[in-house]
């Protein structure tokens, strides 16, 4: 075999795989589309995204499918875990990268890595047994609660937050922090007004992405969020159950009979993959406009 | 000299990096109002002299410094030196050009701000003086919302001079603030430090033999970590007392 047709099979197979990868992902796309979309056009865009009343298997009257106590309850848990995982990740990575010895960046860094290797299930179980009973004692109502599931999310968000948030942090070049030092700046000040603002699109990058992961999240909000598909009461009430729309799919696959409850619940991963699809496409404007502003 | 001309003067200074010595030995007097040149070949020690006088040796892990470094007949690395203080009145312009990613204004008056002027009249004011005795005014008066970053090379160096100037330090220190620049912003920056001088205190680096020659009234050469001579820059440039000297000013190394 001479080089050049092997060079030539090296780029075949490479393009084959890049291929696969694509169509895996259309198909995937086109089958969520055929099983969903029709029933979405059929019982109105409007009226399942904004209808306040989740109700596929009604005793007597028409069933009814809103989703929208679920687009809430997936918005509000998973920026609540952001509230929580935000300010924590950015002060861990600020210490990681600026201000950490050695010995402690290592046990940082490891201790990321397990953060990252637990599963979710068992981090659900986590919740379920520990945190669910805490709230219910200390917080009062029924423990599974929106707060559950957003401290749940937070501590799955807080690897990806910090290494994201640190690798920006690192990108920051070093003589930006030596001029602002030799003008007798403090570590701090300079931490704050140079290197954070520097690396801000980074950092904002870091959250959008981590709020999709949150919306895509289920196994583990599932075990503590109660999984009640109504709108809190009132609004802000963070210790009321909720139902998020991974949750949704999950619960009621196994017994949703074909026809329009199996549908509906094409139609709610539809409405979960484009509200995915938008958060990274945002991280990514984010991420591409620093690669070009970046000097 | 008489005594109470001298600024800063280093005594006996000797610099570890972990087990390498940078330098050894060093005792160097620098007279106020006057340019002080260091030359010497890559690695003799010369950055590494300049940062002992503001102190950026600080953030190197392992370095180790004995010896004195006295600012107004005061040892800068005494027990309660206050660093903050000690870099307001010691500037320093690095040997690349490094505004911050922020409008031409922020930059200037980033260092007022921390040093605690608030009232945007009084930061205009700062602003305006520091890039006029840059000699940036004329070219960015009208623009100081821009990005830094957008200005040429020398530009940017003059608007890091001039963010130097903006928190009114007594001395400056250039590290070989023109080897980025071209022919014509290098002449532009030497002219501006032959105006400086009048004000402030002025420590060179430089790789450029006539740069020295130019600007400076004193002039030490350096050679593996040690001060071998220092004196007049003229008598120094025409009358070397060691054969190192003579040597590395008429290019036979370094
Ligand atoms: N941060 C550092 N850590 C360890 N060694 C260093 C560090 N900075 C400088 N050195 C070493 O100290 C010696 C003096 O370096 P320095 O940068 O002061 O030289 P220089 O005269 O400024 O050279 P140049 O003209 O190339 O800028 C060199 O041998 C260099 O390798
Ligand atoms: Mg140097």
């Amino acid at each position: 075999m001479t080089r050049q047709t092997r060079e030539r099979m090296i780029e075949a197979l490479l393009f084959a795989s890049a291929v696969t990868a694509v169509v895996i992902v259309l198909l995937i796309m086109v089958f969520l589309f055929k099983e969903g979309a029709p029933f979405l056009i059929r019982y109105g865009i409007h009226t399942f995204c904004l209808g306040m009343e989740w109700n596929p298997i009604a005793m007597d009257g028409e069933p009814s499918y809103g989703i929208f106590p679920m687009i809430v309850g997936s918005v509000y848990i998973a920026a609540g875990s952001l509230v929580l995982a935000v300010p924590l990740g950015l002060g861990c990575a600020v210490f990681l990268v600026e201000i950490a010895p050695p010995w402690a960046q290592a046990l940082i860094r490891r201790g990321i890595e397990l953060l990252v290797g637990i599963p979710s299930v068992v981090l659900g179980f986590f919740g379920l047994v520990l945190l669910v009973p805490l709230i219910r004692e200390s917080a009062g109502g029924f423990g599974f609660s929106i707060l559950a599931g957003s401290v749940i999310l937070a501590i799955m968000a807080l690897p990806h937050i910090i290494s994201i948030s640190a690798d920006a942090i690192t990108a920051v070049p070093e003589t930006y922090k030596q001029a602002s030092l030799a003008l007798g700046a403090t570590r701090w000040h300079t931490i704050r007004n140079v290197i954070l603002p520097a690396a801000r699109s980074g950092i904002a990058a870091a959250v959008i992405l981590g709020m999709g992961n949150s919306i895509g999240e289920t196994m583990a909000v599932l075990m503590v969020t109660g999984n009640t598909p109504i709108l809190p009461e009132p609004l802000y009430d963070v210790l009321d159950p909720v139902r998020t729309l991974t949750a949704n799919i999950v619960i009621e696959m196994n017994y949703a009979a074909p026809g329009d409850h199996r549908e509906a619940l094409f139609a709610t991963g539809i409405v979960l993959f484009v509200m995915v699809a938008i958060l990274n496409a945002i991280s990514h404007r984010v991420l591409k406009s620093r690669m070009e502003a970046g000097r | 000299m008489g005594t109470e001309d001298i600024e800063i003067e280093s005594r006996n200074l000797n610099l570890w990096y972990g087990s390498a010595q940078a330098l050894k030995d060093v005792s160097i007097p620098i007279e106020k109002n006057r340019v002080t040149a260091l030359i010497g070949p890559s690695g003799c020690g010369k950055s590494t002299f300049i940062r002992c006088i503001n102190r950026m040796n600080d953030l190197i892990k392992g370095c180790r410094i004995t010896g004195k470094v006295l600012f107004e007949g005061r040892d800068v690395y005494e027990k309660d030196v206050d660093v903050v203080v000690l870099r307001k009145r010691i500037g320093m312009v690095f040997q690349k050009p490094n505004p911050f990613p922020m409008s031409i204004y922020d930059n200037i008056a980033y260092g007022p701000r921390i040093h605690g002027t608030q009232a945007k009249r009084e930061l205009d004011e700062v602003v305006e003086d520091s890039l006029k005795a840059a000699a940036l005014w004329d070219e960015v008066g009208g623009i100081l919302d821009k990005p830094a970053l957008d200005l040429s090379g020398g530009q940017q160096q003059r608007l890091c001079i001039a963010r130097t100037l903006a928190v009114k330090p007594d001395v400056i220190l250039f590290d070989e603030p023109c080897s980025a620049l071209d022919p014509i912003s290098t002449a532009r920056i030497e002219d501006l430090i032959n105006v400086l001088k009048h004000d402030y205190t002025i420590i060179i680096v430089t790789h450029n033999m006539q740069q020295a020659a130019r600007v400076s009234d004193h002039t030490a050469f350096f050679l593996l970590g040690e001060m071998i001579e220092f004196g007049e820059t003229k008598q120094i440039f025409e009358r070397p007392v060691e054969k190192s000297t003579e040597n590395y000013i008429t290019g036979r190394f370094g």
